[in-house]
């Protein structure tokens, strides 16, 4: 028989796993540092790469001698904790799209696109209009520990309804996924917009804000309230993959390899709300990031979520971090929102995809 | 020859629909049990009831002692492996790697070089060493269901290092297959069985039915019609029964072999033209 002759190609097959996830992920390391460097140098004040290699790494080693200049003050006081945020926020929604794709079996969802980030977004517009109006002016200074949890709940409410509509009996369609997210969208678009009317100018400023998505109120305070929320996200995330890689056979043939259904797509949706709602929260509806970067990912690496989440988070904040180099240079010194720029970049990228649709979509 | 998995009088009910009503069978490790019934009949509910995918509305089941439903989804994917009458995939793995994806759960614990053992061989068994690294999408409909059962083949094969009472299920494995093919995969589960795999496959073809089958269960509008050796249940007056077909019968080596008569009379009519 063939055995012999296949034997190499098998062997290979454990072999080369290891091999994709460990050169992708060296070589998405090396750019996200590399892209790190250059924009940390790069805004209204321009600073060398090497002057920022020097205060990065002093600051690691905690040299605070080599801390005092402008320079340093800049890059650490206002650019890293952008940096950061917009990568955690790109990790987040890059995972995501890779999870949500892997729970509806299907390519093209993606958390902006579906109705999620709106439904966040309408939650966070409520916790902002409606907690002043209760609270008053001790909310003011809660709103950013209300926030993610309001945009989480919406977040959360909105994948959960998408869910129960669009899959029966443990099919999911495709076309109904799509159309009810549309209209969640639209629908927690319209309520925003609704909100509007009830508010001041200081939260039309905000809602505004969520609606186009900005990293421009990043800050070390974000930072730290979106990390022990995104992190713990990343983290998990893996140990999801061997089950997301069963349940893409079908929703009966993962009960039957043995993995515990129920519990999977729970704790999927679960990540999913924490994640978005976490990344609207803290800079809006950024949409695309989802779909586009899991998508360039299984056509370099393949489709096996043990590869494919790991190296998600990587390319997403990627992906994130360069739109925010871009909305930050592009029109100085005035800045885009970079929910516009990976609008600009990521809807056309996804009508090339429905172009060349194959099998895959028709589901 | 031990019992392994026993129904006792299942039925389901889908709002006022009862696709299966009252199926009482006992399966012992080593036996080919084939199914066979009109489209409807119910087969795929029963095999659906017996892998646990559908929990009875009446009745009972038993898998190695235990009652089903309360074995947990990991220990039930060592004691058996299911091949669905359809599956579709959204994403483009290699068909190595879905063989692979069947035996990620149960063979966690196995060395990777035993593995790779599992994987080639199952891959010979449906013979698809040659489609290895082909995308499972832009393979034709009868290459894709070699690969599920050669996915299938490789969890049992896996599950092994745990338990060696196992049952196989096929909800009609030969549908798409040329008739080569049908042969192949219908021995690969007959060898299965010698090693003592408990077989059950939903068949619509009756002399592949009699030929692969220790017992043929005949289902009909949810309930079991005939339970027994192929010799005593394919017979004229059943077939006319439940599929409405009046057959010619001729036992050949004492297998029957079944030709619906209306053929036959056509056969007869070119020859005389
Ligand atoms: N989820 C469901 N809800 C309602 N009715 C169902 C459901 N699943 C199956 N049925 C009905 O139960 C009956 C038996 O279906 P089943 O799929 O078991 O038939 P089958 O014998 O496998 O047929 P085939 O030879 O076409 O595969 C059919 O009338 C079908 O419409
Ligand atoms: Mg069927």
């Amino acid at each position: 028989m063939t055995i012999a002759a296949e034997a190499p190609s098998i062997a290979g097959l454990f072999a080369s796993r290891r091999r994709r996830l460990t050169i992708g992920a060296a070589l998405l390391a090396v750019v996200l540092a590399l892209l790190a460097v250059v924009s940390l140098g790069s805004g209204a004040v321009k600073i060398a790469p090497a002057d920022v290699v020097r205060v990065v790494t002093a600051w690691a080693t905690g040299d605070r001698e080599a801390l005092a200049g402008r320079d340093a003050l800049i890059i650490l006081s206002i650019r890293v904790p952008r940096l950061v945020l917009g990568s955690l926020i790109g990790a987040a929604l890059a995972v995501s799209g890779a999870l949500m794709q892997g729970l509806f079996r299907n390519p093209l969802a993606d958390p902006g696109l579906v109705g999620v980030s709106s439904g966040a977004a309408l939650a966070a517009g409520f916790t902002i209009v409606l907690g002043d109006r209760i609270f008053g002016t001790v909310a003011a200074q809660l709103p950013f520990v209300l926030l993610p949890f309001g945009a989480f709940l919406g977040g959360l409410a909105s994948t959960l309804i998408l869910y129960a509509i669009a899959t029966r009996h443990g099919r999911t369609s495709v076309a109904i996924m799509l159309l009810a997210g549309v209209a969640l969208g639209a629908f927690a678009g319209a309520l925003t917009g609704l909100l509007a009317f009830v508010s001041d100018d200081r939260q039309l400023r905000d809602l505004t804000f969520w609606s186009l998505g900005s990293l421009s109120g990043a800050s070390w305070t974000k930072v730290a309230t979106v990390t022990p929320l995104i992190l713990p996200v990343l983290l998990a995330v893996p140990f999801l993959a061997r089950g997301l890689n069963a349940l893409l056979l079908g929703e009966a043939e993962a009960f039957h390899l043995g993995i515990p259904v129920q519990a999977l797509k729970r704790a999927a949706i679960l990540m999913v709300a924490v994640a978005v709602g976490a990344s609207v929260a803290s800079a809006g509806v950024i949409g695309f990031v989802g779909i586009v970067v899991p998508h360039l990912l299984r056509l370099l690496f393949g489709p096996d979520h043990r590869v494919l989440l790991p190296l998600a988070a990587l390319l997403g904040a990627i992906l994130l971090t360069g739109a925010d180099l871009l909305a930050r240079t592009l029109v100085a010194p005035a800045e885009l929102p970079i929910g516009i720029l990976t609008a600009a970049i990521g809807a056309p990228f996804f009508l090339w995809l429905l172009l060349r649709r194959d099998r895959t979509l028709d589901a | 020859m031990t019992t392994l998995l026993e129904a006792d009088a299942v039925g389901v009910t889908y709002g006022r629909h009862r696709p299966v009503d009252g199926v009482s069978l006992a399966l012992a490790s080593g036996e080919v049990l084939v199914v066979v019934g009109p489209n409807g009949a119910g087969k795929t509910t029963l095999m659906k009831l017996l892998t646990g995918e559908v929990t009875p509305t009446s009745g009972q089941i038993r898998l190695d002692g235990e009652a089903l439903a309360t074995i947990p989804a990991w220990k039930l994917a060592s004691q058996r492996a299911v091949m669905a009458q359809a599956s579709r995939l959204a994403f483009p793995f290699t068909v190595a790697e879905v063989v692979r994806i069947g035996i990620d759960s149960v063979g966690r614990a196995l060395a990777r070089t035993a593995r790779e053992r599992i994987i080639a061989e199952a891959l010979a068994a449906a013979d698809i060493g040659h489609l290895a690294g082909r995308s499972y999408q832009t393979l034709s409909g009868g290459e894709q269901q070699r690969v599920q059962f050669a996915r299938t083949f490789a969890q049992l094969k896996a599950g092994r290092t745990n338990t060696d009472r196992q049952v196989l299920f096929l909800d009609e494995p030969v549908a798409n297959l040329d008739l080569s093919h049908q042969i192949a995969l219908m021995e690969s589960a007959a060898r299965l069985a010698r090693e003592g795999v408990a077989v059950i496959a939903v068949l619509h073809d009756l002399n592949l039915a009699a030929t692969f089958a220790d017992r043929i269960l005949v289902m009909s509008a949810g309930r079991l019609h005939a339970l027994g050796e192929p010799a005593t249940v394919i017979t004229r007056e059943r077939v006319r029964d439940v599929f409405g077909v009046d057959l010619c019968r001729e036992a050949e080596g004492g297998l029957p072999v079944v030709l619906p008569q209306h053929y036959a009379g056509m056969r007869l009519e070119r020859g005389a033209a």
